[in-house]
């Protein structure tokens, strides 16, 4: 099973900061960084623009159903996919094992701008999701011992459904 | 998989809605939709046929509010039913936190039911899940029908574990809430498990 994904402030300072940096390296609108299950991790750029929620679950539902069709035709993934439109394009990548990288572009930026900056961009990412797995392993059972949901009382489980 | 941003103090959870074809999931997200005030929820997006017919997905966010100064955000998605969707469903299971199976309760549909928490079982261990450690509650949806099957034989044939089991009537909206509160709980008591050790 894989573990829960946790995320530091200072883990998610970083990928920020890396995400800030490529939107302006990049010429983008709006890069957003997104868990393979749907969920968005960090995002820069013209955020306000856009459904981020809906577009980190459709992200991904697009990149699960795509490595669906590399696994079929025996391929491992396809790791980049690009969708063109009349204005906004879509450039997604993956980034380490478990992390999507979404760019919107218009005709400010090109491809292969785009393209270029991203490689860049990932090599950095990863470091941090690297870093972020072995945490996890080491030490989990420190962490877990701070975790807010040590002390979850069935009240608090109650409220939330309380309206 | 539950995702916990200690920077935005965010947590997430992904609950899958599974079952046979036409039992009423997508009804369930639907009626959760309409009766959640704007401010907690985000768009329903589904993935159709023209038919109405779940292609890949339907996906629901919803907020629940706050626990221990987390903002616990719950991610709702439908499976497609019909059979030949398989791989779909597949791929909507990973990272799942927890799991609703939607029973349809005609008599007809009986063998679909058997045949969809098996096929639930089998998906789930592909993912490394194990149906019997999973959040998982269960719903006998559609009880307004005519000449449904009776609560005690369907508990007998459809039931896995004991889990919590509530009849519905999700196109009115009896049982829905019930239904996804109880799986809510089981997943927060989870990770209060892991998180004690
Ligand atoms: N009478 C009755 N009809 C219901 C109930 N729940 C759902 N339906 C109807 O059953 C049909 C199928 O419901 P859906 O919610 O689309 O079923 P589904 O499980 O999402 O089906 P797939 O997407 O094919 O897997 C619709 O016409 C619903 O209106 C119920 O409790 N009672
Ligand atoms: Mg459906």
């Amino acid at each position: 099973m894989s573990t829960d994904l946790v995320i530091y402030q200072e883990e998610y300072k970083t990928l920020e900061d890396v995400l800030r940096r490529l939107r302006v390296d990049s010429n983008a609108r709006a890069i957003f960084l997104i868990d393979k299950n749907g969920q968005q991790i960090a995002a820069a750029g013209e955020i306000d623009q856009f459904d981020t929620t809906s577009l980190a679950s459709l992200t991904a539902g697009n990149v699960a159903a795509t490595d669906g069709l590399a696994k079929l035709i025996g391929e491992r993934e396809f790791s980049v996919l690009f969708h063109e439109g009349q204005q906004d394009h879509i450039h997604i990548s993956i980034v380490g094992k478990r992390a999507i990288l979404l760019v919107i572009f218009d005709d400010r930026s090109s491809l292969g701008l785009v393209r270029l900056r991203v490689k860049r961009a990932s090599g950095e990412m990863e470091a941090v999701f690297e870093q972020m797995a072995n945490r996890a392993t080491e030490a989990e059972a420190a962490a877990s011992s701070a975790s807010p949901f040590a002390e979850i009382t069935d009240e608090d489980i109650d409220a939330l459904f309380s309206e | 998989m539950t995702f916990i941003n200690y920077a935005n103090k965010e947590i997430n959870c992904k609950i899958v809605y599974y079952g046979p074809g036409l039992g009423g999931k997508t009804t369930n997200l639907q009626y959760i939709y309409d009766k959640t005030a704007l401010e907690s929820k985000g768009k329903m997006i589904s993935l159709a046929t023209e038919a109405d017919r779940t292609l890949f997905f339907d996906f629901l966010p919803l907020d629940l509010g706050k626990v221990r100064g987390f903002t616990t955000r719950f991610h709702l998605y439908t499976v497609p039913g019909q059979v030949f969707y398989d791989a779909s469903r597949k791929l909507i299971l990973k990272g799942v936190d927890g799991v609703v199976f939607v029973a349809d309760s005609q008599e007809a549909r009986m063998d679909a039911n058997v045949e969809s928490i098996r096929n639930l079982e089998e998906n789930l261990e592909e993912h490394g899940f194990d149906l019997r450690k999973i959040p998982y509650a269960l719903q006998f949806n559609k009880r307004d029908l005519p000449g449904v099957v009776p609560l005690d034989q369907m508990y007998r044939m459809l039931n896995y574990k004991r889990e919590p089991t509530f009849e519905a009537v999700a196109t009115t909206g009896v049982g829905v809430f019930d239904t996804l509160r109880a799986v809510a709980k089981l997943i927060l008591k989870d990770l209060r498990q892991s998180a004690t050790g």
